[in-house]
């Protein structure tokens, strides 16, 4: 990647560029199935696993947080309302981003690069056959699908986890913690993640296939792509959401 | 029938280094071509320009009456489905076997049933002999089995016009002879117009109607077989006859005085080699069994009256 002002702007215009080109031919036909019901399925697959495995621990670590902070003010009977709201509206759609950008990201930029060194895109592109069709639009709505699911598994499992950290470890009271689920959470704010999600999949999955379908030099080459894939993904991400989360507060009322 | 393609002023170049400028020629209609030139002179770069892939400084590159330079993404493609490009490692999908990857252009493109696609792609197969290994993985197979499964699949749609990245490298001579006798059938039976690029000088001796050199950065020249084979040009007599000495050195290209004094010596002693392999090498003709089109009679009589004793061979079968 070069290091120049230029540099940089036209990488972003090339990427602007391919995210129009992906917007523009979604609603072409015939519309890949297969593609994207495998690719679907390899993204959940590479997936789902880590992101369970990460979110109890999140969830635990929220629960673990907010449990000797309400102890300290002597507010216990808020400490489920706080740690589902942290959960359901931060912490979900972070973990979603960090493992749809980092296990299926990487996954699909690493499948295009070798491809493209391979030369199998401009084969394809020979054949006559656009690989922003065939191959970019069926990844990026999976990797969309895949998201949205995965925002709800980390929503179960990191309440589920906080639960059983606030109450089986902390001492909390069952009914205190379930009680309060929806004093300060809103049905909205599921959605909002869901959405955030949403736009999450969508921005890892086309700064994947971009890094990966401008690979070249040789194996070293898609190496650096997939490097560069993650961190720039990554950084999207977190403006993104940023940004989300602040047009969130200004036009959803909140509670209490 | 075949397809002409007018290429005018065409120049390219990477940043700040031209990689060739001002190439103008014309591949004509239903004929053999070869593209000659040393190791990186952009051979490849001039392939992937003629289908579009990379876009040029400038110049045009005209094809059926349309400048694919000019074209939208969308109308290339179109224009795309003319070609069939066989590019150096065969450029197979690697996570689909043999089959599914020579069935893969006509599944896109064609409303063919399966029994269909499996008749077309079965006879593409045994064209280029690959009956039986139909299950393979690119993975699995040599360097010489790509390059014509990856021949076949660029034969599936019947294109007019198609492009070979170096059909010989890192194959054996007798499957480059083989090869080059299947590319010589080929034309004979699709008419369509070839375009070879290779530095392997015994295929161009044998198989085409026109060959061109690309050298220090332009078209040293471009015309018939006879008259490149013939030619006293410095760069196409060394590049043909594969010697050290003349213009093209290992790295780069020679100074003046050098090459001077290398072709002066070579004037003294060196000179009957040179003679004997300028001699015009007899043309690969199609094989027996391949109804020869008009084209290719006209060729077999006249290479009959150059070679009387090879020729024989070629007329008795």
């Amino acid at each position: 990647m070069s290091l120049s002002p230029t540099g940089a702007l036209r990488h972003s215009g090339s990427l602007f560029a391919m995210a129009l080109d992906v917007l523009r031919t979604m609603p072409r036909r015939p519309f890949q199935l297969r593609e994207f019901i495998q690719q679907a399925w390899f993204v959940a697959s590479v997936t789902i696993l880590p992101t369970a495995l990460v979110s109890i621990p999140f969830g635990a670590v929220i629960a673990l947080q907010i449990g000797s902070l309400t102890r300290q003010l002597g507010a216990q009977s808020f400490s489920g309302a706080a740690s589902v709201l942290a959960v359901l509206r931060e912490a979900s759609p972070i973990v979603t981003a960090l493992l749809i950008a980092g296990a299926g990201g990487t996954a699909i930029c690493a499948d295009l690069g070798a491809r493209k060194i391979r030369e199998e895109i401009d084969a394809m592109q020979v054949l006559g056959i656009d690989p922003i069709h065939r191959l970019v639009v069926p990844r990026v709505l999976a990797s969309m699908v895949v998201a949205v699911l995965l925002n709800g598994l980390v929503s179960v499992v990191g309440v589920a986890g906080g639960y059983f950290f606030n109450v089986v470890l902390q001492d909390g009271t069952p009914g205190a913690y379930l009680a309060s689920f929806t004093t300060l959470a809103q049905l909205s704010d599921l959605w909002a993640a869901e959405l955030k999600a949403l736009v999450f999949g969508a921005i890892a999955a086309i700064v994947a296939s971009y890094k990966g379908l401008t690979a070249k030099g040789g194996p070293k080459g898609v190496g650096d792509a997939v490097n560069q894939s993650v961190v720039i993904t990554f950084m999207l991400l977190f403006v993104t959401n940023f940004v989300m989360t602040a047009v969130y507060f200004q036009i959803v009322p909140q509670r209490g | 029938m075949g397809v002409e393609i007018c290429v005018e002023g065409l120049t390219k170049s990477f940043g700040h280094q031209v990689i060739w400028q001002d190439v103008s020629l014309t591949l004509p209609a239903g004929e053999v071509s070869v593209m000659l030139g040393p190791s990186g002179t952009g051979k490849s770069v001039f392939l992937k320009t003629l289908v579009g892939l990379l876009k040029p400084d400038r110049g045009s590159i005209r094809i059926a009456g349309q400048d694919i330079t000019k074209l939208r993404e969308h109308d290339l493609y179109e224009v795309r489905k003319l070609f069939g490009v066989l590019f150096q490692d065969g450029a197979l999908f690697g996570s689909m076997n043999l089959y599914d990857n020579i069935a893969f252009p006509l599944r896109e493109h064609t409303r063919k049933s399966e029994s269909e696609i499996r008749r077309i792609v079965l006879e593409k197969m045994d064209m280029v002999g690959l009956i039986g290994a139909e299950e393979k993985l690119p993975g699995e197979i040599s360097g010489g089995m790509r390059k014509r499964a990856g021949l076949a699949r660029a034969l599936v749609l019947d294109p007019e016009i198609i492009l070979f990245d170096e059909p010989d490298s890192g194959l054996d001579p007798v499957r480059v002879a083989y090869l080059n006798q299947l590319i010589v059938d080929l034309n004979a039976q699709i008419d369509a117009t070839f375009l070879i690029v290779t530095h392997d000088i015994a295929s161009a001796r044998q198989v085409p109607d026109n060959i061109g050199l690309l050298f220090r950065r332009e078209l040293v020249m471009f015309g018939p077989r006879e008259k490149l084979l013939t030619s006293d040009e410095p760069v196409v007599r060394q590049f043909l006859n594969g010697r050290m000495q003349g213009p093209i050195g290992m790295a780069e290209e020679k100074d003046a005085a050098q090459v001077e004094q290398e072709l002066a010596q070579l004037g003294n002693g060196a000179h009957a080699d040179s003679v004997s392999r300028t001699e015009m090498t007899p043309r690969l003709l199609p094989g027996p069994g391949i109804t020869r089109p008009p084209r290719w009679q006209a060729i077999a009589r006249r290479e009959a009256e150059l070679h009387p004793v090879h020729a024989w061979k070629g007329a008795g079968a």
